[in-house]
């Protein structure tokens, strides 16, 4: 299988993740260059952290109208595989790929801390490797994570078993004081509607190292790779 | 020509800057202060000299970036 | 052009009377108000170290594994298998005072600047903090606005923020300190310094465009405050991370080739400053039109583009006919670009701007010709010991609390969370040790990173204060088990014309130097912050330390925390339970008096080398450096990062408050299991260094044998609270 991940001027956590899939997959991603018109064929194209443009005017709003924006989303429309990590799920949303909206955290602040997330599905592409309702532990690193949707859209993309990833505490249950930004029913991670594409808000690829401290992020990577191989 | 542009949170969605400016003025003895909104103002130097195609234009960029209409309105003057 | 220099105009330019005479007599006419300008800035303090240069040589300054040492951006080590690490760090105070969000952004961007600029990528920032009292009026706006100016520009240009410190005081109300550090890497071989060379070489400035913002923050940071410093406003820049960003993928990708001769950064006196220093390295002169350099703002003066203080610029020398590859590279990463001069044999700076000749002046007697100053000082008076008899003996463990929710000694987890301190995949000890740890990329190597000073101990002994600030960022390197490496210094005082200030600043560098001396750990950069005073009121003498330390395996270090229970707990060191300056006579006790704890070099050598090698010989399962709050907190900082208790056992020969709460220097607390431990006491009497058995791990309580214990949940509970329930507290005055 092949991965590409898209650089932006302003990503910084293009690197991070290019390791883990090189060191995971067993094979270099391929670094796409924001002002490519073209994406070429791949099997996976990760939107990773960062902040494209700078996100002067709201993060991930310039770089959805970027031209290799475009091109992912005609990759999506086919079934290529899309993971937007930070402020890679920020854009996503933004390029209307995903619904809702990341507004500012709740406590205002940019806030970079392990929390816990309640896998809600494993038969995705991005999450075979993990337990339906396992409780695994990702770092958050972001200003702008508090997921908006109306409630009517609430209600669809739960419905539709859209949520990918809530924000639950160590023991695995709901609780507002660990939910880090105020998200909307705890939302970390959210799929389209075929669960080809998927956003989250925290970055398995800093914890997939045990160098690092863990390794929980390490299961989506590997799904992906049984997946898509 | 010139556009002024103002860019609102909806209604109905939370807006915490606001809510800490709120908090803010309270504390500060400001009395009577109600929901306070904080939003953003654009301005953009245009070469076009038609009114009503200036506005529709920047209407359009509203729409397309400077704006998130999932959760922001917004307004277009042009002066 | 021919305005008349008044010495109204020579005032507001900060230069005295006897310098602007020497400005006459280099010149040979009077200056016009543009050349006026660039010599105010060049000779202010901030730029040519005035007061502090006699001072500064003395400290040492080389070692076989550096580089480079002060004199360029940043300074340069071997690390070894082919890399160098180079280092600065830099304070920000005085326009992070006046506007805390953009003061304290744009100082991170000044010392990235730095580092990048010698052909290292930045991969950890740190920051030494200072703000007054909590109770006063302006602090938690500071703080707030200080810790997101940090993060929001380290956080967007993508270099994490691995650690630092905090502390508060009085002392800190009119002044707050910034103090930030970058440590980068590069290939030991391809050090990039500004030395400019080749007459008729391009001079090419590139990053942002210039605006008006900034002029005069060099020399606004070389005079005291009044109370109508807010009035200065104007002057603060502000940073745009994401062109620094941009800025260093260009530099660094401009680097790889072999276009740039030299290159220097746009700091404070921006573009004066970096071709005065290129082409006075070089023994050249420079020809700029400045009609060329990239504008923000229409009508600009000569003046005003030579002292503008705009962020994110470069200045560099080009080979000729590489025009062509840097202006491809930096159109890319679509920055500014532009060819603004080229050097000249004549050894003058020669200004143009619309056709006209600004300014035409030496470049070398400019510049070598700066004011040095011996300034008069007098030997501080030196706070006497304290004997701990004097001192209240409280309940050891409600001390304890105490302590811990005290401003200084809470956990800083508020600030450091607003940092992305992971970014990069490589941050292996993330903050809230004793050093941060950064693995050097897709290795099993790694940098150890700490900035540490002890201002109140500075207070009462600029002396030992000084050589104890380097001594514990030594102990913090040794405390991973890093081999200490080399420093980088941040010297913040008050006003060097008085001579007890100055006398302050003599004696604490002194103090360094003797320890820098003997623990093999040399200063390759530094900065010196003066005039941190408000109305005639000095902070505290703050010679802040930054120190690199190097890890030859990842698996042979050590964190803080206790991960069983059961393990023996040794004390590395001699415990006499000094109190004097201590924070339990501070904060328990409530009086600031006595001398500092006095550090003995030679033992503090050789406690650390014991630890490092016990780390190394992987007997050791955690270790911590004893500091500030002593051994009772120390303990307690160990059992909350791990979560397990521990009881122990107080010394007999030393009353049990200074035993517990004493903060005598050179040591340290090991974590050990029963045979590693066994093997580490045969090992210290074989190497003479005393190290005792002192309590066991386990349980959720800390405790005293025979008597008293406080459960750990509660110990975090209170050390956790106190810096989010302050910064939540309603503002009274924003």
């Amino acid at each position: 299988m092949q991965a590409a991940v898209i650089v932006f001027p302003g990503s910084n956590c293009d690197r991070d993740v290019a390791v883990s899939l090189a060191h995971i997959m067993g094979r270099p991603p391929l670094m796409v260059w924001h002002r490519d018109a073209q994406l070429p064929k791949v099997d996976l194209v990760v939107v990773p952290g960062g902040f494209s443009y700078g996100d002067y005017l709201r993060s991930g709003a310039m770089a959805a109208h970027s031209p290799i924006l475009r091109s992912v989303k005609e990759a999506a429309a086919k079934g290529t595989r899309v993971l937007g990590i930070c402020n890679g799920f920020q854009i996503l949303t933004e390029a209307g790929l995903l619904p809702g909206a990341l507004m500012r955290n709740r406590g205002l602040k940019f806030v970079c801390k392990d929390v816990h997330l309640s896998v809600l599905r494993a038969d995705t592409d991005f999450t075979r490797r993990y337990r339906k309702h396992q409780v695994i532990r990702i770092p958050i690193a972001h200003a702008d994570g508090n997921f908006f949707a109306d409630d009517d859209t609430l209600e669809r993309i739960e419905d539709n078993g859209q949520v990918a990833f809530r924000y639950v505490d160590e023991a695995g249950n709901l609780d507002d004081r660990a939910n880090p930004n105020g998200s909307a029913r705890a939302i970390a991670g959210l799929y389209n509607e075929t669960a080809t594409v998927l956003g989250l808000m925290p970055h398995p690829e800093r914890l997939a190292d045990p160098a690092l401290g863990g390794t929980d992020g390490v299961p989506m990577f590997e799904s992906l790779l049984e997946a898509l191989s | 020509m010139k556009a002024k542009v103002h860019v609102t949170l909806k209604n109905g969605v939370l807006d915490p800057q606001g809510k800490a400016v709120g908090h803010a003025l309270e504390s500060l003895g400001f009395q009577g202060v109600g929901d306070v909104r904080v939003g953003k103002y654009i301005e953009i130097e245009l070469a076009e000299t038609d009114p009503a195609k200036a506005k529709a234009a920047v209407t359009d960029m509203g729409k397309q970036l400077l704006a998130n209409t999932v959760i922001e309105n917004f307004t277009v003057e042009i002066v | 052009m021919s305005e008349a220099i008044t010495p109204e105009i020579v005032k507001s330019h900060g230069l005295s009377e006897a310098e602007y005479a020497r400005v006459i007599e280099i010149m040979g006419r009077q200056p016009n108000r543009t050349e006026l300008g660039i010599f105010s800035v060049m000779w202010s303090e901030h730029c040519s170290y005035k007061s502090s240069k006699k001072w500064l040589k003395t400290l040492p300054t080389t070692a076989p594994w550096v580089i480079c040492g002060p004199g360029e951006n940043a300074g340069v080590i071997d690390i070894g298998q082919g890399l160098a690490c180079i280092f600065k760090m830099e304070s920000h105070n005085h326009p992070s005072f006046i506007e805390p969000y953009q003061g304290a952004a744009t100082g991170v961007g000044g010392i990235l600047r730095d580092v990048f600029t010698m052909g290292a990528r930045p991969i950890a920032n740190l920051n030494a903090l200072r703000f007054g009292a909590p109770d006063h009026p302006k602090t938690r706006h500071l703080v707030a606005g200080v810790v997101a100016g940090i993060g929001g520009y380290g956080n967007c240009v993508g270099v994490p923020t691995v650690g630092g410190e905090c502390n508060f005081h009085p002392a800190y109300n009119g002044n707050i300190l910034v103090n930030a550090m970058t440590v980068g890497l590069a290939p030991a071989d391809r050090i990039f310094y500004s030395a400019a060379a080749g007459v008729g070489n391009p001079v090419v400035y590139v990053g942002s465009k210039t605006g008006r913002d900034g002029i005069h923050g060099a020399t606004m940071a070389s005079a005291e405050f009044s109370a109508d410093a807010e009035e200065k406003r104007p002057t603060v820049q502000v940073g745009d991370p994401f062109t620094e960003k941009l800025l260093i993928e260009a530099c660094l990708e401009l680097m790889a080739t072999d276009a740039i001769v030299a290159i220097q950064d746009m700091g404070a006196a921006g573009l004066t400053s970096s071709s005065f220093e290129m082409a006075s390295k070089g023994g050249l002169g420079i020809e700029m039109d400045l009609d060329r350099v990239p504008m923000r703002e229409t009508g600009m003066t000569a003046y005003e583009i030579m002292l503008s203080e705009s962020q994110e610029r470069m200045l560099m020398v080009l080979k000729p006919g590489r025009e062509d590859v840097a202006r491809a590279v930096f159109e890319k990463w679509e920055l500014d670009f532009a060819i603004v001069g080229h050097l000249t044999a004549s050894g003058r700076m020669v200004l143009k701007r619309h056709g006209q000749v600004v300014a035409d002046l030496p470049i070398d007697p400019l510049a070598k010709a700066s004011p040095e100053y011996d300034r008069p000082w007098v030997m501080p008076k030196k706070a006497q010991p304290l004997d701990p008899l004097e001192v209240p003996a409280l309940p050891a463990l409600k001390a304890l609390r105490t302590l811990l929710a005290t401003p200084d000694l809470c956990s800083k987890r508020w600030i450091w969370e607003q940092y992305d301190h992971m970014v990069m995949g490589d941050t292996v000890a993330r903050p809230g040790g004793d050093a941060a740890v950064v693995r050097l990329h897709g290795s099993n190597r790694a940098l150890a990173l700490t900035c540490d000073v002890t201002p109140r101990y500075c207070q009462a002994d600029p002396y030992e204060g000084g050589k104890q600030a380097v001594a514990e960022a030594w102990r913090n390197l040794s405390a991973v088990g890093a081999k200490p490496m080399a420093v980088t210094d941040n010297l913040n005082f008050g006003n060097p014309e008085k001579p007890e200030i100055m006398g302050q600043i003599v004696e604490a560098i002194r103090g360094m130097g003797e320890a820098c001396k003997a623990l093999d750990f040399p200063v390759v950069s530094g900065n010196v912050s003066l005039y941190n005073e408000t109305n005639g009121k000095a902070i505290l003498p703050t010679p802040a330390i930054g120190a690199v330390g190097l890890l030859e395996d990842l698996e042979r270090r050590a964190g803080i925390a206790f991960e069983s229970a059961g393990l023996s707990i040794l004390l590395v060191g001699e415990t006499k339970g000094w109190l004097g300056a201590s924070l339990y006579l501070r904060e328990v006790v409530g009086r600031e008096e006595g001398a500092p704890p006095p550090v003995d070099l030679a033992l503090e050598k050789k406690n650390g080398e014991f630890v490092r090698k016990m780390i190394a010989a992987n007997r050791i399962a955690a270790c911590h450096d004893v500091a500030d709050g002593g051994l009772l907190v120390a303990v307690a900082e160990m059992a909350m990062a791990g979560g397990i208790g521990a009881t122990l056992l107080p010394s007999r020969e030393v009353l049990l408050h200074a035993w517990a709460f004493g903060e005598d220097q050179g040591r340290y607390l090991i974590a050990a299991s029963k045979a590693n431990a066994r093997a580490i006491l045969t090992e210290a009497d074989r190497a003479n260094v005393k190290v005792e058995t002192i309590g066991e791990t386990g349980g959720d309580v800390l405790a005293l044998s025979g008597g008293q214990a406080v459960s750990l949940i509660d110990l975090v509970a209170i050390h956790e609270s106190w810096l989010p329930n302050f910064m939540a507290a309603p503002d009274r005055n924003a």
